[in-house]
């Protein structure tokens, strides 16, 4: 749900990054929180266990500048990709504009992949919201790795409509402002059609 | 949701009684998304986190409400050696959050909590209703907004 105050002239944006457990949404938080200007970003939040796993979630308040005289603010938030962190990751869907689709390419996690698009669909129903409808971006991580599937074959298991699709190595920070840049345009471009 | 300039006053003018006649250091509205509504108070505090974690705060409580069956617990305390917070529930969707040290007291917040959160709730459901409405409708009633950034804009962005 998109935040516009006219108060204080902000437009206000959440974008969620949900993929499964050790997938790379928390590394491409970090990535942009690292190459953003002091000046646009806030302070990285990450609340994490002791193993530097996400508990809860990772947030990052980004700022791109203004359009038509507003400050455009976009809160950046990760899910924690752990099965077990369902409930957790139902919550911080809420109130959200665009999902980031974070997936492993490692052929090892490709039933996960399609396990958590799965749940990104039900926990977004469960939030009154629509896979096929909301803003969503799919970025093929760890491209580099040398168990990394085909990206066709990704693509097949793992697209669900006509989603942009990034191939990332979010370690290295290919792809990620790529990624980030394409959701922030479909989450703008969908605010102004309703 | 869409805050208009006549509403941000009204939030900050309720803020500003409670920060008085509580005795707070900091009186803060966000929404369950994680959004800052209007703060006021003198405490230099980091409000976009501020709104981010108490919005986290309530979600996960709300899931532990449900967990054990309860409709909502709609007060928290989180007690300090310092500060102490103190979070409500406006309506269903807004949070109000106070900030306080030993110049008030738990009593005094509640109080003062008590007795303004139906003028917070009456305000905060005018905004919510309109915004559940179409975003352009409430656009026209300031400035516009969305209605007229183009494709352009967007792209000028990102440089």
């Amino acid at each position: 749900m998109s935040f516009i105050n006219y108060a204080s002239r902000e437009i206000n944006c959440k974008i969620v990054y949900y993929g499964p457990g050790l997938g790379g949404k928390t590394t491409n938080i970090q990535w942009i929180h690292e190459k953003t200007r002091a000046d646009a970003k806030g302070k990285l939040i990450s609340l994490a266990t002791e193993t530097e796993r996400t508990l809860f979630f990772d947030f990052l308040p980004i700022e791109l500048g203004t359009i038509r005289g507003f400050r455009m603010r976009f809160h950046l938030y990760t899910v924690p990709g752990q099965v077990f962190y369902d409930a957790s990751r139902k919550l911080i869907l809420k109130g959200v504009d665009g999902v980031v689709f974070v997936a492993d390419s490692q052929e090892a996690r490709m039933d996960a992949n399609v396990e958590s698009v799965s749940n990104l669909q039900g926990n977004l129903k469960d939030q009154g919201y629509d896979l096929a409808k909301i803003p969503y971006a799919l970025q093929l991580n760890k491209r580099d790795l040398p168990s990394a599937v085909a990206l066709a074959e990704l693509e097949t298991a793992l697209r669900i409509k006509d989603e942009p699709v990034f191939e990332a190595v979010a370690t290295n920070g290919t792809g990620v402002f790529e990624t980030l840049k394409s959701i922030i345009k479909l989450v703008l471009k969908d605010l102004k059609s309703r | 949701m869409v805050i208009l300039e006549a509403d941000h006053e009204i939030f900050v003018g309720l803020l500003d009684t409670i920060l008085a006649e509580a005795n707070a250091g900091y009186v803060f509205l966000v929404d369950k998304s994680g959004q800052q509504i209007a703060a006021t108070g003198k405490m230099d505090v980091d409000s976009t986190s501020l709104a981010s974690l108490t919005a986290g705060v309530v979600a996960a409580t709300e899931g532990l409400s449900s967990l054990i069956g309860e409709t909502r617990f709609s007060t928290l305390f989180h007690e300090g050696e310092e500060q102490n917070l103190h979070i409500s529930q406006v309506g269903e969707k807004v949070i109000l959050l106070i900030i306080f040290d030993e110049k008030s007291s738990l009593g005094l917040v509640r109080l003062r909590t008590q007795q303004y959160l139906p003028a917070l709730e009456e305000a905060v459901a005018e905004v919510v209703n309109r915004s559940q409405g179409d975003v352009r409708a409430a656009a026209t009633l300031s400035s516009s907004a969305f209605a007229e950034i183009s494709d352009e804009d967007i792209d000028a962005l990102f440089g």
